[in-house]
């Protein structure tokens, strides 16, 4: 029998997807800057404007009243606190979840994602264009350090709680990320494959960290049906839809086996599994790709909801 | 103003060209480590300090409410007699405070001997009614104590202070010696310092012998803290961790029939010994103060049915309340038949007539402390002290006598001490701590040494600006060379024979 507190288990799961979600805006950050600096105006407004719909901020970005430029939009998605969707507001909450449950995690674990959070104490501006990415940078690699720290912790459910909050997360980080760009993309009366385009789904590939996956696995050159099929179906892309499904079913069997702790969410991911292992991607945007999207988005929020459940969070 | 010429732990009275002689070789590292390479080495210290998270936090303050205490480098230590006799008297006084505790909530003789006047303890708001009879395991209540001391010269220790409630600080002992085995690694070529490290298996196995009867086979041991908004936070994390054991929040303990549970993800699971480091006020709503949020509805119920063991035990501050303080002499003397062989600080309890006009007639001479004070508030330091001050604070002793006690300023021993204009003495205390399980006490060989950074300050409170060292104890010298290459032979050696 297991004896992790619940409230152990809940901080250890929302520190995985709030470590997740900071490195996904650095990454969107970075890739929206060098969209911006590729674009002709006003393609680059629509970069950013795309960069705040991915993160769910558009309409706190709007309550600012402010132009909707680089600067102010990556200054937004860094280090404002005004609202819950910035870099610093996730580090925040990751580190008060990490400070929560010190004793779960090892130091260099907790040491990653403080130093992670100083460093965002430090400043009061991102800065320039070369500052914003510097910083980005930082956050990135401490995520890195972070993500390297978990899997030097103990093999236990502490270190699957976490990573079941990424997967959880990445999920829904990808899934909104095809849907927004791909609504974007392809405006009616825009040629497709023109260069802004090709600029675009570049800046897709690099949020997710799958520039040079695309170039192994695609010889042919840069294809949205591809992309599209990347990032959805192939289980070797760590942040495709299938490797986040795929790993949410590997972790909550590990966290049964250890804790005989198994239920609704299991069965739920499962069959989530059994459906993303038919799916294609070309045949999901003949279908309608968006109603997809909009579909695996309820259904991940649906998953989580069963996870609290099921090891009891409140 | 304060006596400069206080005693030195390392110079002694002669200043740093004639330092004590089992303490020339560190005054020599103190005099020959340029002063950029400590300064290099404090800030590596501090960095390490901030990325651990090894903060406290400062009720009030907003800027900087996640503060490390300064740490300095120059080592205060002990020889190893004057340790030992040290531990004798931290040993008499833990004993005699958990005696005193024990009688106090139980037969009262003490109060039939008429060496307390009754009132000081009914009238005691640190006393605990809710606890009296209570019979904790092994009649233990003071688990864990932390009893500062003072120094005025080189046999001359006094008790300032017993924290038999929360003391804290351990982890500043453990994290500091960690980190001068890191940044001055050729202290410990040069001295022979007995470990720390093995406090908080020490803790767990105090905690396991005092389970509830029944349950002493393989007792849940679990530290509980109010969240980590609390100040002491950093320490309840640390010691969870290093004892391997669950740190839990009041929220995740429910109490249902008198037994304590936690709320873990495979359900209830029962808990048998707590450290707790919840004030007794916020550890039940249904016993002590109703508006807690903090508290554990039900936990005494549960600990006075002997279901779970509670340390330190409830009720504690009984016994280190400062008017009890000033009768400690004659507790220790009444419990074990001997003289305290630690005294007192002399004390003047301002509710005695006597004392009181004393205590106004020297004020300005006088430390003079609120009964009920802490962490270096509600007190004066009359020789630092403007005319001003001293007249604003006589006039609260005018109006409250009872609740003041006074002591003479002492000259608190110095220790060097790295400050902006180079190394400098800086007065001290020291908490060594003693925990009591089933068997004797325990004294920890080493503690936390707290500075006063300030030049001339006498208070060591971190929330007031002081800071911590390290404290070695010297273990007795074999005879024999411990190692066998020594980097360099001069001085080193001859340290070694005269140190024999």
């Amino acid at each position: 029998m297991t004896v992790m507190l619940s409230r152990t288990a809940a901080s250890l799961y929302w520190l995985g997807r709030y470590t997740e979600r900071a490195d996904f805006i650095a990454r969107l950050v970075e890739a929206t800057v060098r969209l911006d600096a590729l674009s002709a105006r006003p393609a680059g407004e629509d970069a950013w404007e795309s960069a705040l719909i991915v993160t769910y901020n558009e309409e706190a970005f709007a309550e600012t009243g402010e132009d909707l430029n680089q600067q102010n939009v990556s200054r937004f998605l860094t280090m404002d606190t005004a609202h819950p969707g910035s870099i610093m507001e996730c580090l925040r909450m990751a580190r008060n979840n990490a400070r929560a449950v010190r004793t779960a995690l090892t130091r260099e674990a907790w040491t990653a994602i403080n130093r992670a959070w100083l460093e965002f104490q430090k400043i009061d501006n991102p800065g320039g264009t070369s500052a914003t990415l510097n910083l980005v940078e930082t956050v990135k690699a401490e995520m890195r350090g972070f993500e390297g720290a978990i899997h030097r912790m103990m093999k236990n459910e502490a270190t699957w709680f976490i990573r079941l909050g990424g997967a959880i997360e990445r999920a829904d980080n990808t899934a909104r990320l095809i849907d927004v760009k791909y609504h974007l993309l392809l405006p009616e009366g825009e040629k497709v494959g023109g260069v802004v385009d090709r600029d675009q789904w570049t800046t897709i590939l690099q949020t997710v960290s799958a520039v040079t996956a695309y170039r192994w696995l695609y010889r042919e050159g840069l294809k949205p049906g591809s992309v599209i099929e990347l990032l959805m179906t192939r289980p070797e892309l760590p942040r495709s839809l299938a490797a986040c499904v795929d790993e949410t079913v590997d972790v909550l069997a590990m966290l049964g086996k250890r804790t005989g702790l198994q239920g609704e969410a299991d069965r739920m991911a499962r069959a989530r599994l059994a459906r993303m292992n038919k799916t294609r991607g070309d045949e999901v945007i003949v279908s309608g790709l968006h109603e997809y999207l909009q579909a695996f988005i309820r259904e991940n929020a649906m998953l989580d909801a069963a996870i609290a459940r099921q090891f009891r969070f409140v | 103003m304060v006596n400069t010429r206080a005693f030195d732990e390392i110079w002694g009275t002669g200043g740093p060209d004639a330092p004590r002689t089992e303490f020339a070789a560190l005054s020599r590292w103190i005099h020959d480590t340029p002063s950029a390479d400590l300064e290099r080495r404090l800030q590596s210290a501090e960095a390490t300090f901030r990325q651990l998270g090894i903060t406290f936090a400062v009720y009030g303050e907003k800027e900087a409410s996640e503060r490390i205490i300064p740490f300095d480098l120059v080592p205060r230590i002990f020889l190893p007699d004057e340790w030992r006799s040290l531990s004798e008297g931290l040993i008499q006084r833990v004993e005699a405070i958990n005696a005193f505790l024990n009688d106090i909530y139980g037969k009262r003789e003490i109060l039939k001997a008429g060496i307390i006047p009754p009132e000081l303890i009914f009238r005691n708001p640190q006393f605990r009614t809710e606890v009296a009879g209570i019979r904790p395991p092994h009649q233990v209540w003071a688990h864990i104590c932390g009893i500062d001391l003072i120094r005025t010269g080189p046999d001359e220790f006094f008790v300032l202070e017993d924290n038999a409630r929360t003391p804290s600080g351990v982890s500043y002992m453990l994290e500091n010696r960690e980190a001068m085995l890191r940044l001055c690694p050729e202290l410990f070529r040069e001295f022979r310092v007995a470990a720390v490290d093995g406090y908080p298996d020490m803790l767990h196995g105090t905690m396991r012998s005092v389970a509830p009867a029944g349950r002493e086979k393989d007792p849940l041991c679990v530290v509980l803290t109010p969240g980590h908004y609390n100040s002491a936070y950093y320490e309840h994390s640390y010691l969870a961790d290093a004892m391997g054991i669950e740190l839990v929040e009041p929220a995740d303990l429910l109490v249902d029939d008198d037994i304590v549970y936690m709320r873990t993800i495979g359900g209830y699971v029962r808990v048998d010994v707590i450290y707790r480091r919840v004030d007794d006020d916020f550890l039940d709503p249904l016993v002590f103060r109703p508006d807690s949020m903090l508290g554990v509805p039900g936990i005494m119920a549960a600990y006075r049915a002997g279901n779970v063991t509670l340390m330190n035990a409830p009720g504690n501050g009984i016994a280190d309340d400062k008017a009890i303080y000033s009768y400690m002499p004659e507790i220790v003397r009444f419990y074990t038949g001997k003289d305290a062989k630690l005294p007192n600080v002399e004390t003047y309890r301002c509710r005695e007539p006597d004392a009181y006009q004393y205590v106004l007639d020297h004020m300005h001479e006088l430390v003079v402390k609120l009964v009920d004070g802490s962490g270096g508030y509600g007190m004066l330091v009359g020789p630092a002290s403007t005319k001003a001050e001293v007249a604003e604070f006589r006039k609260a002793v005018e109006a409250q006598p009872e609740r003041y006690i006074a002591q003479p300023t002492l000259a608190l021993s110095t220790v060097p001490t790295f400050t902006d204009s180079g190394i400098a003495p800086r007065h001290v205390d020291f908490r060594p701590f003693v925990l009591t399980g089933k068997g004797k006490p325990q004294v920890v060989s080493g503690g936390l040494t707290r500075v006063a950074l300030k030049e001339g300050s006498l208070v060591v409170n971190s929330s007031q600006g002081g800071g911590t060292k390290d404290s070695f104890v010297l273990l007795d010298d074999p005879g024999t060379p411990t190692r066998s290459q020594r980097q360099s032979g001069g001085g080193r050696s001859q340290q070694q024979q005269q140190g024999g």
